[in-house]
């Protein structure tokens, strides 16, 4: 086991894959000369070269594209947004050409592409830099969708986002990226899909991802097991698309309560498809309404006070969880 | 990169000053001195924390919003530009005390806190904001000079951009729409030489910026962005032109960025040497239009050192009404979203 943090972790994914496989290649704004604008990609112009890592123009369509149509022809790229916010230049190419082309082309074309880098929040960058983007891409049929909350779901998780035949949005966090934890020695790999379970509780369940999982539910799991007295199950999907709500449910079987908690929009988020999934499988088993926690239905402010105010927060988990147990 | 390719014209004669008044000019260094000692105490701010999120300054680059909006334009004309935007912001008018209330997350800011300093917006000095998503305001700026046109006025919109602002897709369909429908916009690269590290010749197959008007049938021309005066006569006559035949021109305004790409990134690095960024700081665009001023006997060393001292109070006050300003109330959060009642 060795101790790194979450931006050396994605590197080493990254490093480990382009040793593997000579088709890898990593293409986005600052990524060789400048060593990332996160330094994510420290190191990697130096070791392999300007054919294999690529400093673009601010042209998001434009490289996007370059990396679906190498794809089509058996490249693997990696492509990085500086962040998520600026795949909306993109979001035609990533939505009508990357997660249609398998099935338009009666699977005469796969694009097995990975487009990643930071999404969400960070601290006062304002609404146009500061979005949640996972509901809006997971809704596409033919995008895999993935958020690690840890260095060691982080590498594994790429590893297999690199391998995998589809186009991965693969979903950082640029306030994780110097978050520490253990990862493995040597090789290893963690599928997509697959969900785990981050702490064992019984009497409510609490469903996060990424960031939100880490910095804020997390912390406020131990605030309020002490000062409700009960114990708290944590649930990490890992990815949102697919989801694995076998996981939920069967935790959901246990602790009869459910809350979601996640950065995005209320309307059409990703608690809104779980809580249906689990109504529907699960309905006899719950004690009391899937509560959800998300982020308030406006843009993002910059002022400090109205940007903690709108995310996801221990008072908003408190009062979700007390509503499930019915304390209130 | 050779940076000594890098080169600014060589600044012109002080007879060069068009016959302007004085005090025209004199209001101009005041301006651009105002943007910069701004900009400085702006760094300030972020370095104690007072300051969030991503703030660029505009060191180095103040010729061009003075000489473009406080010279060349009608105060009732339009400006719209990038995330870089204190400067242009003081010098549409703008009161420097909104734009610091704003970047400190106060209710007196141009936005309420709501935008941060990437966003300041001003609908009473027709200046229509910040806007953080590269090249998004391209085409905004468009319908903009549209608007002006099918009103059937004789204003026009001035549209400022980066270098690396003219490699996306919006630089592209904004200009072709602007030749095509003949709309009143003046396009502005300030070429800073640089997008964040990435310098103009690695980004734009083309190098010479002005050339990528030519696809889109509109005049363009280069300027030097170090003298505030060649910033104000060509502005002016691309102004001019638009006002009479509702034309756009597009200008690569040469300048340069002196501090780093954001208050997050440094000075210099792996794209630029600290020496290349020395040897720029001499031709600051402040220090030449004083001593061109000084030449010409316009101005003496007292009054530099007076301009100093105003400006420093103003800076000075626009801190105390920032600090001394409350917070936006939290019901503030769910305001703005949605207009109540429309269509009245
Ligand atoms: C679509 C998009 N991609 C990337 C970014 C991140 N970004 C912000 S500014 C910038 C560089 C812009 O350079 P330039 O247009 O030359 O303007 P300058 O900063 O030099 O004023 C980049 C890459 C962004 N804001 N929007
Ligand atoms: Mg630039």
């Amino acid at each position: 086991m060795a101790i790194v943090s979450l931006r050396e972790a994605l590197n080493q994914a990254i490093d480990e894959e382009m040793a593997r496989d000579e088709r890898v290649y990593l293409m986005g704004e600052e990524v060789a000369n400048y060593q990332g604008a996160y330094k994510v990609s420290q190191g990697l112009l130096q070791k392999w070269g300007p054919k294999r890592i690529l400093d673009t123009p601010i042209a998001e369509a434009g490289f996007a594209g370059i990396g679906i149509g190498s794809a089509m022809l058996g490249l693997r790229p990696i492509v990085e947004f500086m962040t998520w916010n600026f795949s909306l230049v993109a979001y035609d190419q990533i939505v009508n050409n990357a997660a249609k082309m398998l099935s338009m082309s009666g699977g005469n074309f796969s694009v097995p592409v990975v487009f990643r880098g930071p999404g969400g929040a960070a601290h006062g960058l304002g609404a146009t830099h500061s979005q949640a983007l996972e509901s809006v891409y997971s809704h596409f049929p033919g995008l895999k969708v993935v958020m690690p909350s840890t260095c060691k779901d982080a590498k594994g998780l790429l590893k297999s986002a690199i391998r995998d035949d589809n186009p991965i949005v693969f979903i950082e966090s640029e306030v994780m990226y110097g978050d520490k934890g253990e990862i493995p020695d040597g090789e290893y790999t963690i599928p997509i899909g697959v969900g785990e379970v981050k702490k064992e509780g019984t009497d409510v369940t609490i469903v996060s991802w990424s960031k939100t999982l880490a910095h804020v539910v997390l912390k406020a799991v131990d605030v309020l097991q002490e000062e409700l007295n009960i114990s708290i199950e944590v649930i990490d999907p890992r990815t949102i698309r697919p989801m694995d709500y076998d996981l939920i449910v069967s935790s959901v079987k246990k602790t009869n309560r459910l809350v979601i908690v996640e950065e995005g929009w209320p309307f059409a988020g990703v608690g809104a498809q779980i809580s249906h999934e689990v109504a529907s499988r699960a309905f006899d088993e719950l004690d009391a309404p899937v509560e959800r926690v998300t982020q308030e239905d406006v843009p993002l402010p910059y002022a400090h006070g109205l940007e903690i105010r709108s995310l996801p927060n221990l008072d908003k988990i408190r009062a979700a969880v007390r509503k499930v147990l019915y304390l209130d | 990169m050779n940076s000594t390719a890098i080169a600014i014209p060589p600044k012109q004669s002080g007879s060069r000053l068009l016959g302007l008044p004085r005090e025209t000019l004199l209001s101009w260094y005041e301006d651009m001195l105002l943007v910069r000692r701004f900009e400085e105490k702006c760094a300030q701010l972020y370095g104690m924390g007072m300051i969030m999120g991503f703030c660029h300054l505009y060191n180095g680059q103040e010729a061009v919003s003075t000489g473009a909006i406080k010279g060349a334009i009608n105060p009732d004309d339009y400006v719209i530009t990038a995330y870089r935007d204190h400067g242009q912001a003081i010098s549409k008018g703008v009161n420097p005390k909104a734009i610091l209330a704003e970047l400190l997350g106060k209710y007196t800011g141009t936005t309420k806190g709501k935008g941060g300093s990437m966003h300041i917006f001003d609908r009473a000095t027709n200046f229509l904001g910040g806007h953080a998503i590269v090249g998004g305001h391209i085409p905004i700026a468009a319908g903009v000079a549209f608007a002006i046109k099918y009103r059937g006025e004789k204003k026009v919109c001035l549209c400022f951009l980066g270098d690396g602002a003219t490699n996306i897709g919006a630089f592209h369909e904004g200009l072709n729409l602007a030749g095509l429908w003949k709309l009143p916009v003046i396009y502005i690269i300030e070429n800073n030489k640089y997008g964040m590290g990435t310098a103009v010749e690695r980004a734009s197959a083309v190098e010479d910026l002005y050339k990528k008007a030519y696809a889109y049938n509109m005049r363009s021309e280069v300027v030097n962005g170090m003298d505030v005066l060649d910033v104000y006569q060509k502005v002016k006559a691309a102004a001019d032109h638009a006002r009479a035949t509702y034309e756009p021109t597009l200008l690569e305004i040469e300048t340069y960025r002196f501090r780093g790409h954001s208050m997050s990134d440094p000075v210099s690095g792996h794209y630029r040497t600290k020496e290349e960024v020395e040897r720029l700081k001499q031709s600051d665009p402040i220090i030449h239009l004083a001593e061109t001023l000084k030449e010409e006997g316009m101005i003496s060393d007292q009054y530099l050192d007076e301009a100093e001292e105003r400006i420093k109070q103003i800076v000075q006050e626009c801190v105390e009404f920032a600090e001394n300003s409350p917070e936006p109330p939290i019901d503030e959060l769910w305001k703005d979203v949605y207009i109540e009642r429309s269509g009245e």
